[in-house]
């Protein structure tokens, strides 16, 4: 339906029967032409992208062709095994659970997370459960920090902005579950001659919202072109169950449940597709604005805040550079 | 005080531009020039805390209070005589 200003809301509507079909067509020729490998890994938390990566792939070369891993830890949330097992069996695909708490036990992930905290909450420790926030850029109208949420076993909450140090040792030691995970998955690519798919989508690619060498790597993102609300779509296509397609957005990172519009995205990520594809399509703020919802100020602090983190996550993106030449590797 | 701003200037250059003031200014924008990034104005942060003593609040990390040499400079006077 055309908006008063002249942008059609179904402006991220897809032909899913299309995508589908293209995307897959791209999956076959990756891995004959580009990658030389007979299938491939997918690593499933329980949501909707990898869930739909996990569809893709089994369309595209067979389940016998595809082997899923669930990955949880101590911290994941309670369901989130029985959500992705109900992925694989829905696709009939070949599954593998591979419990990482031994090993972030074992690389000191667990004291090395309580120790930053408790350098900010010196009584956090048995039984609490934490997670980072930011303020939403229209809370603030100059830089947002972080501040850690820890909640103590008889459930009171306290919040306490992080200084740097605590901040920085509190995301490199997060960082252990993507990176542990991304590891396991090349261990099994190796032994089955399989390639790695990354499940990002649209904006968490183009936003930098994953984690270097860790859920950020991957030979073939097969969604990544696509924004959020075009994966619902292909989700609904593809019969992934309704349990998944109804699950607000999270990060299932920290031990404290959080969502990405309170970690990183301004808003909830239908409203927050739009403004990057208004971005994207230099659409004018006040005519993204009635159909995001918001006022034509909030759509540019949404715009200069992609414009922002594009610009900081850009070396997330990039190879190893080098200090001399090495033509004869140039593309 | 002069003092201070050379240290503001020194910190700047030592840790966000490896030693290399190339074209700094008191008015040069850290976020225009790319100087700093989300990160880099918590290194600040953290710094005028130490350095100068000081707790900076929510409300205080806007752009004219950190953007430049200069702005720092004087916000971290106004803290001080506070």
């Amino acid at each position: 339906m055309p908006s008063e200003t002249g942008l059609n809301d179904d402006v991220l509507e897809l032909n899913a029967q299309d995508e589908v079909e293209s995307i897959c067509d791209r999956i076959r020729r990756i891995l004959a032409n580009d990658l030389k490998r007979r299938g491939l890994v997918v690593a499933l938390s329980g949501g909707i992208d990898s869930s739909v990566t996990t569809a893709l792939a089994v369309k595209a070369v067979g389940p016998e062709r595809v082997l899923v891993l669930l990955m949880p830890e101590r911290h994941s949330a309670g369901e989130t095994l029985e959500l992705s097992r109900s992925v694989a069996e829905a696709f009939r695909a070949p599954y593998e659970h591979e419990d990482i708490s031994g090993i972030l036990e074992a690389v000191g992930f667990y004291r090395r997370y309580n120790e930053a905290v408790r350098q900010v909450i010196p009584e956090y420790g048995q039984g609490w459960k934490s997670k980072i926030v930011i303020p939403s850029v229209f809370a603030t109208k100059g830089f947002s920090l972080f501040s850690i949420v820890a909640q103590d076993d008889k459930g009171n909450e306290i919040k306490k902005r992080l200084p740097l140090k605590a901040y920085l040792e509190i995301v490199a030691a997060t960082n252990f579950k993507q990176r542990i995970r991304k590891m396991m998955e090349y261990y099994h690519a190796d032994r089955l001659n399989f390639a790695v798919a990354g499940t990002p989508n649209r904006l968490e690619y183009d936003q930098g919202f994953f984690v270097k060498l860790g859920d950020g790597a991957a030979d073939i993102k097969p969604i990544a072109h696509l924004y959020k609300s075009q994966v619902y779509q292909l989700a609904e296509y593809l019969g992934v169950p309704e349990e998944i397609r109804k699950r607000p957005p999270t990060t299932d990172t920290y031990s404290l449940p959080q969502g990405q519009d309170e970690f990183y995205f301004s808003l909830p990520h239908d409203k927050m597709d739009l403004c990057l594809y208004g971005r994207n399509n230099k659409v004018a703020p006040e005519v993204l604005a009635p159909l995001a919802g918001i006022t034509p100020g909030q759509v540019q602090r949404v715009y200069d805040d992609i414009d922002t983190k594009r610009s900081t996550t850009r070396y997330l993106h990039l190879s190893p550079l080098l200090a001399g030449d090495v033509p004869e590797l140039a593309k | 005080m002069a003092a201070h701003k050379e240290k503001v200037r020194a910190f700047i250059i030592d840790n966000f531009m490896f030693g290399s003031a190339d074209g700094l200014t008191d008015e040069t924008s850290f976020l225009d020039e790319g100087i700093i990034d989300s990160t880099g104005i918590l290194e600040l942060v953290d710094f005028l805390e130490q350095e100068f003593g000081i707790q900076i609040e929510d409300e205080e990390l806007v752009p004219e209070n950190l953007d430049s040499i200069t702005n720092v400079h004087t916000f971290i006077e106004n803290k001080l005589s506070a």
